[in-house]
């Protein structure tokens, strides 16, 4: 309950700063915004963009890890928490690929360029996918479970060599990739003021919350499903 | 060293009666090698009649040299596994051999597979398509044989999952896709300096990733093979 509220509270106060709070040029009073050069007005959905990100890979990461616990312990429940982990990031997924579309179409000019941040969260979309069709294609409940799980390992294995390949192929137009005029490295540490971070940091923190909500509310009524399943 | 104990040797023997095994099904049957030259004879082809007379530049030609390989892999190496459960064959396997040994043994075959059905492919491209021109030869073969190898590494262990969801061809280029991905995009870098005619030096960063990849995926994979193989 406890959860909820603060879950509730800190959602509004993101959306009511993030999209409220005024943008200056050079911010005077704690309420205005620092504009960031070349993103301007833009920037303001990197409070809402960057969480989703963040939750479709601790999503992906989540249901690795229940996968890997799966098939040290056999135990079904473990595969529950791995699928509705794995659902749950497919949205986010999808979600960070929309805003960064839309982002992209205001501020590169198109919705697609193949820039290496879009085309790392194409992948993760991708696997996402196969994910699911491996497992719609499976009948038996032990097997589905252990099929899904290796290939989620396998999957999670190669996905860090992008973060290696990326660089070499395209440079990024991405803000905070190499070839950012502003410098490279993650956007947080040197275009946000103080304020920004706070609005950014209890953003990810309420993401986060509203993932773990969602996480249980999954697992609960998968597991009543399974069971009922069970007693025909 | 620990490599001639008696546990290691016949694990080895058992590996290579694996291989053996498919070596000599697939000699007695050639599905495969048949199928599959004829599959990469027939893409080319494709290739050919949709270039008609324009050429395509070296870059996008070095891509697609990649795209017929791609599905060539595609269309015949989950072949080792779907097979066992075709002939209902699974089972008897899981009884005799340890799964790391049937992991290997199918690995070993694979690769076999995969090299042969590369340099064939890459000779005949080379060969008929006519912007297709390779300058530093040593970066083009030590590309050609890495990247079988990584084909082969990752498509075994997704084969050995498709043929236990029983769904024989349809998943498998899904499923393989984001996995050799990493590979993919690698090997088609390495070709363009290739034909670009770049120092061998230049493409070391290809390479060592190419090597890692390999080592990752067949780590993984052994390691995992059993969970996919026993029931």
């Amino acid at each position: 309950m406890v959860l909820k509220i603060l879950l509730g509270v800190l959602l509004t106060a993101v959306i009511i700063f993030g999209l409220g709070l005024p943008m200056s040029p050079h911010p005077q009073a704690w309420y205005e915004l620092p504009v960031i050069p070349g993103l301007g007005e833009k920037a303001r959905i990197i409070f809402f963009h960057v969480p989703t990100a963040w939750l479709s890979v601790v999503a992906f990461l989540t249901s690795m890890v229940y996968a890997i616990a799966y098939l040290r312990k056999r135990d079904l429940s473990y595969d529950i928490r791995s699928s509705a982990a794995a659902g749950l990031g497919f949205m986010f997924c999808i979600l960070a690929t929309l805003t960064g579309a839309v982002w992209a179409k205001f501020n590169w000019g198109s919705y697609w360029n193949w820039d290496p941040r879009e085309t790392s969260i194409f992948v993760l979309l991708l696997i996402y996918g196969a994910y699911f069709s491996l497992r719609s294609a499976v009948e038996t409940e032990e097997k589905r479970a252990a099929l899904s799980s290796a290939y989620a390992i396998i999957a999670a294995v190669t996905v860090p060599f992008f973060i290696f390949i990326m660089p070499r192929i395209m440079t990024g137009l991405h803000p905070g990739a190499k070839g950012d005029p502003e410098g490279a490295g993650p956007v947080v540490e040197f275009k946000m003021s103080p304020n920004m971070r706070i609005i950014f940091f209890s953003s990810l923190v309420a993401f986060t919350l509203l993932f773990y909500w969602m996480f249980t509310l999954r697992v609960r009524t998968a597991q009543v499903e399974a069971h009922n399943h069970q007693r025909g | 060293m620990k490599a001639a104990s008696p546990p290691f040797r016949s694990f080895l023997r058992s590996a290579g009666s694996v291989f053996l095994k498919d070596w000599r099904s697939e000699l007695r049957t050639r599905y495969a090698v048949s199928a599959l030259l004829m599959f990469v004879v027939t893409t080319i082809a494709i290739i050919l009649f949709s270039l008609g007379s324009e050429g395509a530049s070296p870059d996008a030609l070095s891509g697609m040299l990649w795209v017929v390989v791609f599905f060539a892999a595609m269309s015949g190496l989950s072949r080792t596994f779907v097979m066992e459960e075709e002939r209902g064959t699974t089972l008897t396997l899981q009884l005799l051999a340890s799964p790391g040994a049937v992991f290997f043994g199918k690995l070993l075959f694979n690769l076999v597979l995969v090299t042969g059905l590369n340099a064939v492919t890459v000779l005949l491209y080379g060969a008929v398509i006519e912007g297709f021109v390779i300058r530093t030869m040593s970066i083009f073969v030590v590309t050609v044989i890495l990247g079988s190898m990584g084909f082969a590494a990752a498509a075994t262990v997704i084969a050995a999952i498709i043929a236990r969801a029983n769904t024989k061809g349809t998943l498998y280029p899904v499923l393989s896709f984001p996995i050799v991905l990493p590979l993919l995009l690698s090997v088609i870098e390495a070709t363009k300096k290739a034909s670009d005619g770049a120092f061998f030096a230049e493409a070391a960063g290809e390479f060592q990733l190419l090597i890692s990849y390999i080592v990752v995926v067949v780590v993984a994979s052994s390691m995992l093979f059993e969970f996919i193989w026993k029931d």
